[in-house]
């Protein structure tokens, strides 16, 4: 086939991807659009563009939902976990590389053959540890739970990784004095940073938009975080469009900002992370 | 040489030690002690558990149509979930990794579903469904959109497989388009000199290099629609009459809502030797088919 003729089927195939696109799109114009429509222009047309902006629809939803609390919440949650996640992981995987015992060998096993495990699996026992150890119904509780399920997959990630770090530099550190801790927090970590981007995005989406685990932990509406405050605004505003979309809108509005800003890291930590699991 | 033992111990206990205790603790307890309730009749509350043997298997493999409706459709949604899912994500991606202006806006699009969690998308859609598909059809009068789409089982069964394949085929777009860029251009430009169509090129030299992509987009794809329970929560609740029930659900419902934990454990028993299973099978599979180019 010649250059020109690939040219003008790479257009048209540009066209039809572009028609593609709107049509992806197009549930996210249907949420905006109606989130500012008074109820009734919503029953009378979901298609149009709305005659005049009901901003205090977003007013009266970012109250009643409590929304500021639920973020916060969200917030707390997904940042405390993605640390300790990532810097568990990170610490138990270098070991794990440069101590290749029997013992860490059946360890990263075990790691392996958890991630098969579906959640609901383990989730009813889970509820029973927690409840033992007095963490119910509190974001220790999740936590916990989040570090728990989400560091296997996170450590064989990182043990992929570390595999390739040349050992020389922690060599010269240490003979220059540096401890393995100091070595570990000082040299290697900074070396494992496109690794622990992958991790704290892939876990940073997980845990933020997680409905299941958080409702089975955390009960006091207080503590209820984005997917929580959402689903029980949305059973009591059933079919209250007006008020419901607007509380959709500003559950979705900020994982989608920060997609648009780490987008670059959330594909290539995808990328990266298929092609080791 | 003792010195050194402990230190090496310690090393152990300060590294490994954290992770290793919350994997334990959250994990393979809970793994463990779901073994053990699954043989009770634990119903969560009291702290009367008795030993009952095997009649909770029993009676789920023979006094529970419930159970079998809800593995039914998600083994009917995961067939059809699997394949669009794929399909979609490697035309998406075979697409966008030719020279297009556009190219990089349209993966982002391609890719939004995915980074908002499944029950906020149920949402939404459940609002289209209701309301935008009901002004479709009154303007293009296309009987598609006036179809009862959240009220009835076979209708409900394809809205949830719509809503997932919208969400799902970005995520796996993104590993086939990363796949797809590592195939020599050699390899393609020896293949049009010799003549082969764009089809024999697809079928006989870029499908069978990129099978390690596939070995994780149908694992990926597997075990995405076999575990789904955020979207047909918020979709349609299970229902009409639990026609849209999923395993996961079932399970839930069986523990939170009829207070049978011992039989909810022993249902998520089962499901883990099911999945565990069909994934090992499915990957065994699909890597015999891998090649080296």
């Amino acid at each position: 086939m010649n250059a020109k003729s690939k040219g003008r089927w790479n257009i048209v195939i540009e066209v039809i991807m572009i028609l593609l696109a709107l049509l992806f799109l197009s549930p996210f114009y249907f949420l905006l659009a109606n989130s500012v429509k008074s109820f009734g222009e919503i029953l009378s047309n979901a298609a149009s563009w709305p005659q005049e902006f009901m901003w205090s629809n977003y007013s009266n939803a970012w109250k009643l939902a409590r929304f500021s609390e639920a973020f916060r919440n969200s917030f707390i949650v997904t940042v405390i976990s993605v640390i300790l996640i990532s810097l568990f992981s990170a610490m138990a995987a270098y070991r794990m590389v440069r101590a290749n015992t029997r013992f860490n060998q059946v360890l990263l096993l075990l790691f392996v053959a958890a991630m098969v495990v579906p959640f609901q699996t383990i989730m009813i026992p889970i509820l029973k540890v927690v409840n033992i150890v007095g963490v119910n119904n509190s974001f220790a509780g999740l936590i916990i739970t989040n570090l728990g399920i989400s560091v296997p997959m996170a450590i064989f990630l990182f043990h992929g990784f570390i595999k390739s770090v040349p050992l020389e530099i922690e060599e010269a550190a240490t003979v220059d004095g540096c401890n393995p801790i100091s070595a570990f927090f000082r040299i290697v970590l900074p070396l494992l940073k496109p690794m622990l981007m992958t991790i704290i995005v892939l876990n940073a989406l997980g845990i933020w938009n997680d409905y299941l685990l958080p409702s089975l932990i955390l009960q006091a509406p207080e503590l209820r975080t984005i997917p929580l405050a959402t689903f029980s605004f949305f059973g009591q505003y059933t079919k209250q469009w007006d008020m419901a979309l607007p509380a959709l809108t500003l559950g979705v509005a900020p994982i989608v900002i920060f997609y648009l800003f780490m987008q670059r890291y959330i594909v290539e930590g995808i990328a990266a992370g298929s092609v080791k699991g | 040489m003792r010195g050194n033992k402990l230190s090496q111990f310690g090393q152990q206990l300060f590294f490994v030690g954290p992770a290793l205790l919350f994997f334990t603790l959250i994990t393979i307890i809970p793994f463990l002690m779901g073994m053990y309730y699954s043989f009770t009749d634990w119903n969560g509350v009291s702290g009367n558990v008795s030993w009952v043997g095997i009649s909770n298997f029993t009676s789920i493999f023979t006094n529970d149509p419930d159970f079998w409706s809800s593995f039914w459709f998600t083994v009917r949604f995961t067939v059809l979930g699997v394949v669009l899912t794929n399909v979609v994500g490697f035309f998406l991606a075979y697409l966008l990794t030719k020279p297009l202006k556009t190219r990089n806006m349209l993966r982002t699009i391609f890719f939004m579903p995915n980074v908002i969690g499944g029950l906020l998308l149920g949402f939404i859609w459940q609002f289209i469904f209701i309301k935008g598909f009901a002004t479709m059809g009154d303007i293009t009068g296309w009987s598609f959109f006036n179809l009862p789409w959240l009220g009835d089982a076979t209708t409900g069964f394809w809205a949830i497989v719509m809503v997932f394949v919208w969400q799902s085929s970005g995520y796996l777009m993104v590993i086939y388009i990363a796949s797809l860029s590592n195939v020599s251009k050699e390899v393609l430009e020896a293949a049009e000199i010799d003549g082969a169509s764009r089809m024999q090129v697809l079928r006989n030299i870029i499908i069978p290099l990129i099978m390690p992509a596939v070995t994780i987009g149908l694992f990926l794809a597997i075990s995405w629609s076999f575990k789904m329970f955020d979207l047909n929560l918020s979709l349609t609740k299970g229902g009409p009459f639990k026609s849209t029930e999923s395993v996961a659900m079932n399970i839930y419902n069986e523990a939170f809502l009829n207070n049978r934990y011992g039989l909810g454990t022993a249902k998520a028993l089962l499901f883990f030797v099911i999945v565990a299973l069909i994934t090992v099978i499915q990957v065994r599979v699909t890597k015999s088919k891998e090649v080296e180019a």
